[in-house]
């Protein structure tokens, strides 16, 4: 079994995907608990992943006993475990939150949204331990296209949506796979370890820039960075409220985790300003996001726009490239899809009975003080208020961007603090002190104990990742970070 | 000499127990006010438990978990720590019995929420008092920042709402820019620790220093309401009066304060700070602060906001204090965080007393009202002069070193404006006392309830013997001294 780590999680998840739809046979009660247990059952096993890597050990995994490069390779280190760990359980703990929420939306189809929704993890995961450019590739076209479909099960502006987000999407993936095709062409190796030996040697090539620069592209479109982040808000907004539950929390984290691996792993840009180009980026992202997210007066749009500058500190750390920043990036990937699925979980369980989602209809926490208070606890991470977990990631970032010299850097996630500490408040401020609501006094007390427990899973954790935060970067983080910030 | 102890951690623990205690027995409000008391008391205890030991010269202290690899929670009870969260959890209990008569008594709606959050305040003040390292220190101000936001908000009026964005947008500026700054002393000392006569290197650059120095002052100074970063202030005194009262007294503002206290003498030092010329830079804005407050002050009408004023320059006393570079001008500033204490909880106490059993809130409609009150009036008035500097109150022995302090670093324009702000002081004071008691008298008799009576007859003889025998109850002045020597070096 040990063996077998690197691929368990994706193939747990992939059996679950297989088994909801004869499960749904026997009731749509029968798949939602084989979608959760399929969900659990891989993020227990991606954490036996990090027991066995913690410290810096590598597992290597020949799919079907082919070895590389000519069979697929599967990569398990202290990154792809983290990574994989953080996905596969903040699912696991969306996904069994979401119930009432997809039985709201979805009523009797809902098995539909579970095997999806399990498609879309199976390819989260398979991308965290490919040992080569094209199986990320492959899997993040199978985590993407279910998303699609899990975006555009809405109602009318959600098929609108969709629709943009496919496109999109699917620019970004073929940017992607044109750029790992370039890089086939100049070395003749689509293994991670082989391209990284082989391309010091032909890094002079335009071939060489072209394909660094459309799998950059590419992914960053996948990321929703700024300003390639158009698909996001409308997705986000319009995706039904089990599948924001899920999407926002750990879509993007995958195609992050891809662009931190290929840039430091294979393509190693000493030469290139391709690094600092991110960091930039990132840091423009960071600012434009919470500048939009400021703006909106839809909550499930603000929260989205929050996304795209969260995801926009995770850019930045990696394109600074030092042992600090990588380590705030990697820590931040987790720490954001924790609060994200909290606060889309928790206005899930406010929009099943408020007016709508604006701002301004949202009045309900005063007579539901758990999923207020849950939202508080995520609300203070996302700003970045000690102990919770957020503080932490935008800590050692800060760390790294001093330790760069870059003041710009600095103050521009000093910003994005303070940015979401205005946005966050608006929307916690509605929850709270909105005015009381006749429908919403005549409402249940608190939501259904599923999304109760889920909450608490995560507000625990919010704080219980700030507070344990060094074990992690310790066991974890660090090694991964150092072992790349100095092999450059 | 440090020694490991529990204590510093255990005196902690009643605070934070009492928020899911108060929160858990909302329904049973004796009980819920029971927790308050009790935990006021375990905390004051706690607290009490190590100052001989500080007296003596050790530093009992607590390493927690790592925050982050190599930066520990670290709790110190150093002199400076011990002092604050003496005066913080020995006021607290103060303010809980208070505080206890005054919801009763207005029938203020949301108690729990209003406990749970007091609780939650002292937690973390007594927390920043005892850090030992900035980044345990940061934890703790933020902590206290958001805890006191449903404090500020409680009426839940428009207004009120409206000051609560305005308290956190400036409050959490603030933190911002310390958390910039913490993480650039980290860069620049390699240590967060804090250390008597502090840890940055004197041969950085001037621009890095100036820099910092600038972050920390934005990032304590919007806490400790200096000009221009004060505006916040003046609107939080929507707040219910007990939660005006500690909060200037010992918590938020005071937090600031303390917080810059801590930088000038543990982060900087003062002999790098006078050094690189920001410690006059630092004097200066508080000058200006202690004038134009006390100007201010002088045209309020409402009681509360008048006092937010009168805090606003008092503050700047104890930051002039440890700006000023001598030894006794610093004991004088740390010192006059205890008086300042003392007397302004009073201040407040009696405002709340007059709220309570008259319900006015304007000095024009206090006409007579010392002849009502007039064990309420008198404590306030006794406040009010010994806040001034008049002796013996506890704010002449902290003016008094101020002075002294100033004379021998040769800071002629502080020696000026401190005496001109005596007269400043009692200006805006007397008329106040002068309507109360001259005023057309209303019929009859009416004191507040004991529970709010009983705690500002304390605390102003509290001031009063603080001034009489600044060593007596607590040992303050030889704690500021203590102080004053560990940063000043050999």
């Amino acid at each position: 079994m040990g063996a077998h780590l690197p691929i368990l999680p994706t193939l747990l998840a992939l059996a679950g995907a297989l088994l909801v739809p004869i499960a749904a046979l026997a009731g749509r009660r029968a798949a939602e608990g084989v979608a959760v247990v399929a969900a659990g059952a891989a993020g227990l096993a991606a954490l036996a992943g990090v027991a066995e890597v913690a410290g810096g050990g590598v597992r290597r995994y020949a799919v079907a006993g082919w070895p590389a490069p000519w069979g697929i390779e599967l990569v398990l280190d202290p990154l792809s475990a983290f990574t994989s760990a953080a996905i596969a359980c903040v699912a696991a703990v969306a996904l069994a939150g979401a119930g009432p929420a997809a039985r709201a939306a979805f009523g009797g189809a809902a098995p539909r949204f579970y095997a999806l929704a399990l498609v879309v993890l199976t390819g989260l995961l398979g991308i965290t331990v490919s040992g080569d450019l094209f199986n990320v590739f492959v899997f993040l076209e199978i985590s993407s296209i279910a998303g699609y479909a899990l975006v555009a099960s809405g109602a009318a502006p959600a098929l609108a949506a969709g629709f943009r987000y496919l496109v999109l999407g699917t620019v970004g993936a073929s940017f992607y796979l044109l750029g790992v095709g370039l890089l086939y062409a100049l070395t003749g190796t689509l293994n991670m370890g082989d391209l990284a030996a082989r391309l010091p040697a032909v890094s002079a090539s335009p071939l060489f820039a072209g394909g660094v620069g459309f799998i950059v592209v590419g992914l960053a479109i996948k990321i929703a960075l700024f300003p390639l982040h158009g698909w996001l808000p409308d997705a986000y907004t319009h995706a039904p409220p089990p599948v924001a539950a899920l999407l926002p929390a750990v879509a993007t984290k995958a195609p992050a985790y891809a662009l931190a691996r290929t840039l430091l792993y294979v393509i190693r840009p000493d030469e290139l300003p391709v690094a600092t180009a991110l960091a930039w980026a990132g840091a423009g992202a960071v600012v434009a996001g919470g500048l939009f997210a400021l703006r909106q007066t839809d909550a499930r749009r603000l929260l989205a726009y929050s996304s795209v500058s969260q995801m926009g500190y995770i850019v930045l750390g990696v394109g600074l490239a030092n042992g600090a920043a990588l380590t705030g990036a990697y820590l931040h990937v987790l720490n954001h899809a924790v609060m994200k699925a909290s606060l889309f979980l928790a206005l899930g369980a406010l929009l099943l009975d408020a007016r709508g989602p604006s701002l301004s209809a949202l009045s309900l926490a005063s007579r539901r003080p758990l999923i207020g208070g849950c939202m508080v606890v995520a609300a203070l991470s996302m700003v970045g208020v000690p102990p919770a977990a957020g503080f932490f990631s935008k800590w050692y970032l800060l760390q790294g961007a001093i330790e760069a010299g870059q003041p710009v850097l600095v103050a521009a996630i000093l910003l994005g603090s303070l940015l979401a500490a205005v946005y966050m408040y608006r929307l916690t401020e509605a929850v709270w002190f909105g005015p009381e609501d006749a429908r919403a006094a005549g409402g249940r007390a608190e939501a259904a104990p599923a999304v109760l427990a889920a909450l608490l899973v995560l507000a625990v954790a919010t704080l219980g990742v700030g507070l344990g935060n060094a074990v992690i970067v310790d066991r974890l983080l660090a090694p991964a970070a150092t072992a790349t910030a100095t092999a450059r | 000499m440090e020694v490991a102890s529990p204590l510093p951690a255990a005196a902690l623990v009643p605070a934070a127990a009492a928020v899911a205690l108060i929160v858990l027995s909302r329904r049973r409000p004796p009980l819920r006010e029971a927790w308050s008391v009790l935990a006021a008391a375990a905390q004051t205890a706690l607290v009490a438990a190590m100052i001989p030991a500080v007296s003596a010269g050790a530093r009992p202290t607590w390493e927690g978990p790592a925050l982050v690899p190599g930066v520990p929670v670290l709790l110190r009870a150093d002199a400076l720590g011990i002092l604050f969260a003496a005066l913080a959890s020995g006021l607290w209990l103060v303010t809980t019995v208070y505080s206890i008569g005054y919801v009763r008594a207005l029938a203020e709606p949301r108690q729990t929420r209003y406990f749970a959050c007091f609780a939650l305040c002292l937690f973390a003040t007594v927390g920043l008092a005892l850090a030992g390292n900035l980044l345990t220190f940061f934890g703790f101000f933020e902590i206290l920042t958001v805890a006191a936001y449903p404090l500020v908000v409680h009426k839940g009026t428009e207004e009120a709402a409206r000051a609560g964005r305005i308290y956190l947008l400036y409050t959490l500026t603030g933190g911002t820019a310390l958390l910039g700054a913490v993480a650039w002393t980290a860069a620049l000392a390699g240590t967060l620790d804090f250390r008597p006569g502090g840890i940055l290197p004197a041969g950085a650059a001037p621009a890095a220093l100036w820099g910092l120095f600038i972050l920390f002052v934005v990032g304590c100074g919007v806490k400790a309401a200096v000009v221009p970063l004060h505006t916040w202030l003046p609107l939080a005194m929507i707040a219910p009066t007990p939660v005006s009262a500690l909060l200037h007294a010992v918590a938020v503002v005071k937090a600031g304060v303390f917080g810059v206290v801590r930088v000038v003498g543990f982060v900087f030092g003062p002999g790098l700070l006078g050094d690189m010329g920001a410690a006059g830079l630092l004097a200066g804005l508080a000058l200006a602060t202690i004038l134009l407050a006390s100007l201010v002050a002088l045209a309020q009408d409402n009681l509360k906001r008048l006092l937010a004023f009168s805090t606003i320059s008092q503050l700047s006393y104890v930051i002039l204090g440890v700006a000023l570079g001598t030894e006794t001008g610093f004991a004088g500033g740390v010192l006059h965080i205890a008086s300042h204490a003392l007397l302004k909880i009073t201040l407040f106490f009696c405002a709340g007393a007059i709220y309570v059993t008259a319900h006015v809130e304007r000095i024009s409609d206090m006409g007579g009202i010392g002849r009502r009150m007039p064990l309420t009036m008198g404590a306030f008035a006794a406040a009010a002069f010994m806040l001034a500097g008049l002796p013996p109150g506890a704010g002449f022995t902290s003016k008094w070193r101020l002075l002294e302090g100033a004379a021998q670093g040769g800071a002629w324009l502080a020696v000026l404006v401190l005496l001109a702000s005596v007269v400043l002081n009692v200006a805006y004071f007397t008329p106040v006392i002068v309507r109360a008691f001259a005023g057309p008298a209303a019929p009859g008799r009416a004191e507040a309830p004991a529970s709010l009576l009983v705690p500002l007859l304390l605390t102003a003889a509290g001031g009063l013997a603080l001034g009489l025998v600044p060593d007596g109850v607590l040992p303050a002045l030889s704690l500021a001294q203590a102080i004053a020597r560990s940063v000043s070096g050999p």
